[in-house]
């Protein structure tokens, strides 16, 4: 017979969790390898310079971390309804609307202490999130509209309405350019620059900021919910059998809300990275995209935390790294590295069972053959 | 002396780790209605489904007639002489009874001459055996007893001489259950092989002259089936001797818990599938519903479970209305006051199969304590009460972190059970609970039925297992197209008089 059946309940973990996605990583490098060699450049110069880009001083590292930052946010955000079977294709549009909570909250209540406009503005940036997934949701449960398509709708729809407001309503009246003006200095978050400068590390600008502290609670925030609450353990119910989730007298409608406002919540959360952190505006499509490719993010992580932080970082090295080899090696666009980063959505995604049978029966026949032995 | 018409020798196949089949050995003469018993999962289905040219043997050879041959695929066993009827049928339910059974044979572009020497020769082999079927009628206007009788008419139209029934009993009332089995001794008579997949016992001795038991894969005997007996079967095929009757108390019947007031309630469809039901169930009884599958029983139960709208009607649990038209507690609230349910088909409704044991013994309780203390799980507690619960119900393996999609079929039905009956429920719904389930956990599930009716708990079985229905209820009720037709004491009911209530005839 020519397909393997692999009895699942044999497999190591670590086969299926780390080396098979490892495999179709490194596939999808070489593959990206073979294009940067067409393409006249020298892959192994583009790695080496992706490394030394990413890790090779500290300010391209401080760098690397505030590109994580924002992958983590869009990666959970992801990964938190599709434990309940939904596929919130809309981070980019929640990102984009919880930066608009994010500089309200900012703006209007800066008279308050620090610490505590700080904690409003993330409140702001989750609930915002959290509404505009919400309406998908709503439609999702009650009138059966598949969340894949009314996300995307609500992507286009949050972005017509941002640029609206910041044409509008918003914008910094003093110049013509759609952003807003800027916070008042004494509400941004400390910078990666401002520590090391307390350490007495002296480095040039980086993005990096504490926002990524709060993206590592995340982490921690999204494993404790989903697995160890009765919120996470219903919205799996929900996501893997409906049926017996109404059986068991959980509401699928319920459950479907929870998890997509959590979803948009987190995704909200970027513009806390982006505005409070970084720009201390709004700027027209500020979310550029992190939206999307956190859902490559959390199809390598496997959906768990644990998976979604390397994930982030390894597009975080590639981002960054990928601007130093742009910047070096003029016959690679900065296109290439969306080429790259769609190989790997490609493998781990799409084809993420194109190896995983032979692999899994590799490790399941040598394993027997040891305790045979 | 002649070779058998069909012999296995030595045949091995495996999936993955699991051997579904350990050098198997069997002979078939020509002639005979050949039984081939075992409990689920015992690799009845993938031994004939080698033979049928389903799936290729890892090792091992087949002869028809002493002559070695290779099947690769249904067609070759076609070709060969072999048929086979499934437990689910495979026809086109628009076409005709003619055009299924010419479906891939048709032999002309532009129907003609041939469809007409079909039709001339399937007539002729209907009077043969008997069949008393239209060609010309619509498969969706049959009823099951007649699909069947199609599936097999195709299997001799395509010339075969040993026919192959998987479990062909399951579907189809006590009636039409005498129906096939006439048809088949004909068969045999004029000289055709049957082999009969079954896990009843007594299809085995009423029918078969010969029979072999599998067992975890292996072929465990052959015998002559007039030198063996039930009991000595059922030994076989589990490995230790079995109780075959339910050894129950004499009824203490309690008040009543459990009223259902001119019930009428509406599938997914908008199709009535309930239609104006009374019953009553009291304290330490066991109501038995049996019928046919599809015949209300389904929607019946999960409207008295609270997952399904009631259309008219109420329901009263405790004296408590509970369900009207215009509102109804759900499950979670019924389960607060007393009442737990099986649910019949425990993939779809029962479990989460991708979810650990434990999880699911919990599954429909974790919000309570101690399993969950302000929103939070307590995995230590959890895990502790599973271990448990699990010994308790003889749960194997007895591994409470293994995902149960790869618990059998009986232990993951003992979960459900365990989780059900563990809170000492006063209203026990329970829908088909044995269904796919070892003799030896069938046994066991039906000594907790009864403990629970001893114990005072109010129990309504709902089953298509007349025997199952004959040896727990102390009281029957037959529905048939939603309504109920008939009412008994389970004293000297037979399963025949069931039977014609089951078809709607009497």
């Amino acid at each position: 017979m020519s397909n393997i059946v692999v009895d699942k309940s044999k497999v190591p973990w670590w086969v299926s969790n780390v080396i098979v996605p490892l495999v179709n990583l490194t596939l999808a490098l070489l593959v990206s390898g073979l294009f940067v060699f067409i393409a006249g450049e020298n892959p192994i110069e583009a790695v080496k310079l992706i490394i030394y880009g990413s890790f090779g001083y500290i300010q391209g590292f401080a760098y690397t971390l505030y590109y994580t930052t924002n992958f983590i946010f869009t990666g959970l955000a992801f990964a938190v309804a599709f434990h309940c079977r939904l596929f919130n294709i809309g981070g980019e549009g929640q990102a984009y609307i919880g930066g608009l909570g994010v500089f309200l909250v900012a703006i209007n209540l800066s008279f308050l202490p620090v610490p505590i406009v700080w904690l409003l503005a993330i409140f702001g940036a989750f609930l915002f999130g959290a509404a505009w997934a919400y309406i998908p949701a709503y439609l999702q449960s009650k009138r059966g509209s598949h969340v894949v398509i009314t996300t995307i709708m609500f992507n286009f729809i949050a972005s017509s309405l941002m640029i609206f407001l910041l044409v509008d309503v918003i914008r910094d009246t003093n110049q013509m350019a759609p952003h807003t003006v800027k916070l008042p200095e004494e509400i941004w978050l400390p910078s990666f620059e401002a520590f090391s400068g307390i350490l007495g590390i002296k480095i040039r600008y980086s993005p990096l900021n504490l926002t990524f502290l709060l993206a590592i609670a995340s982490l921690f925030f999204v494993w404790f919910l989903v697995w160890k609450t009765k919120w996470g353990y219903e919205m799996r119910a929900v996501g893997h059998n409906t049926q017996a989730a109404i059986y068991a007298g959980i509401s699928p409608h319920k459950n479907i809300i929870i998890a997509m406002c959590i979803s948009g919540g987190l995704a909200g959360l970027l513009g806390v990275n982006e505005i409070l952190g970084v720009s201390h505006k709004i700027q027209a499509g500020f979310p550029a995209g992190y939206g999307f490719t956190g859902i490559a993010v959390a199809l390598m992580g496997r959906n768990h935390p644990i998976g979604i932080l390397p994930a982030a970082f390894l597009f975080g090295i590639l981002y960054q790294g990928g601007s130093e080899v742009t910047f070096e090696m003029p016959n690679i666009t900065r296109y290439m590295f969306v080429a790259v980063q769609g190989l790997i959505i490609l493998f781990s995604g799409a084809l993420e069972n194109l190896f995983r049978p032979q692999i899994e029966s590799f490790f399941v026949r040598r394993l027997n053959r040891e305790v045979n032995a | 002396m002649v070779s058998p018409i069909l012999e296995l020798t030595n045949i091995n196949k495996s999936f993955g780790h699991v051997q579904a089949n350990k050098n198997i050995n069997l002979k078939i003469n020509k002639g005979t209605i050949h039984g081939i018993i075992g409990e689920n999962g015992a690799g009845k289905s993938t031994l004939m489904s080698i033979v049928f040219g389903l799936y290729q043997a890892n090792s091992g050879s087949i002869k028809i007639n002493g002559k070695e041959i290779n099947l690769r695929s249904p067609r070759d066993s076609i070709i060969n002489g072999i048929g086979m009827v499934h437990q689910h049928f495979m026809l086109v339910e628009n076409f005709t009874v003619l055009e299924n059974i010419i479906l891939g044979f048709e032999g002309e572009t532009v129907f003609g001459e041939k469809l007409q020497k079909a039709k001339e020769d399937l007539e002729k082999l209907c009077q043969t055996y008997n069949f008393n079927i239209d060609l010309d009628a619509t498969i969706s206007d049959l009823s099951v007893g007649f699909r069947q009788r199609v599936e097999i008419l195709k299997s001799l139209y395509r010339g075969a001489e040993i026919l192959i029934l998987d479990e062909p009993t399951g579907v189809l009332t006590p009636q039409e259950v005498d129906e096939l089995f006439k048809i088949l001794r004909s068969l045999k008579d004029e000289g055709k092989t049957i082999v009969l997949i079954t896990h009843k016992l007594i299809e085995i001795m009423d029918l078969t002259s010969e029979v072999s038991v599998m067992r975890q894969g292996e072929m465990v005997g052959h015998t002559k089936t007039e030198d063996t007996s039930k009991e000595q079967l059922a030994e076989m095929m589990v490995g230790r001797s079995v109780l075959l009757r339910v050894d129950k108390k004499e009824i203490k019947k309690g008040e009543t818990i459990f009223k259902v007031n001119n019930l009428s309630v509406k599938d997914d469809l908008d199709v009535t599938r309930v239609k104006d039901v009374n019953l009553e169930i009291c304290s330490g009884e066991i109501l038995g519903i049996a019928g046919v599958t599809g015949n209300g029983q389904t929607e019946l139960l999960e409207a008295l479970s609270g997952i399904r709208k009631v259309e008219s009607g109420s329901i009263e649990l405790f004296g408590e209305k509970i369900s009207d038209q215009n509102n109804f507690l759900n499950p979670r609230m019924l389960k607060e006051k007393g009442l737990a349910h099986v649910p019949e088909d425990r993939q779809r409704m029962g479990l989460i199969s991708d979810f650990k044991a434990h999880e699911n013994l919990i599954f429909g309780y974790h919000d309570q304590e101690p399993y969950s203390k302000s929103a939070i799980l307590n995995n230590k507690e959890i895990t502790e009460y599973s271990n448990k619960v699990m010994q308790e119900y003889d749960v194997r393996p007895n591994s409470p972190n293994l995902i149960t999609s790869n618990f059998s079929g009986g232990n993951q039905q003992k979960i459900i059970l365990s989780r059900e009956l563990n809170e000492n429920p006063k209203v026990l719904l329970v829908g088909q609970p044995t269904r796919g389930v070892d003799i030896g956990a069938i046994e066991f599930i039906h000594q907790r039925l009864i403990d629970m009716r001893d114990k005072g708990a109010a129990i309504l079985l709902a089953s298509v297992e007349l025997d199952e229905i004959l040896s727990l209820s102390d009281r029957i009720i037959v529905m048939f197209d939603g309504k109920i037709v008939g009412e008994k004491e389970n004293k000297n009911v037979t399963d025949r008089e069931l039977g014609l209530l089951m078809a709607g005839v009497a």
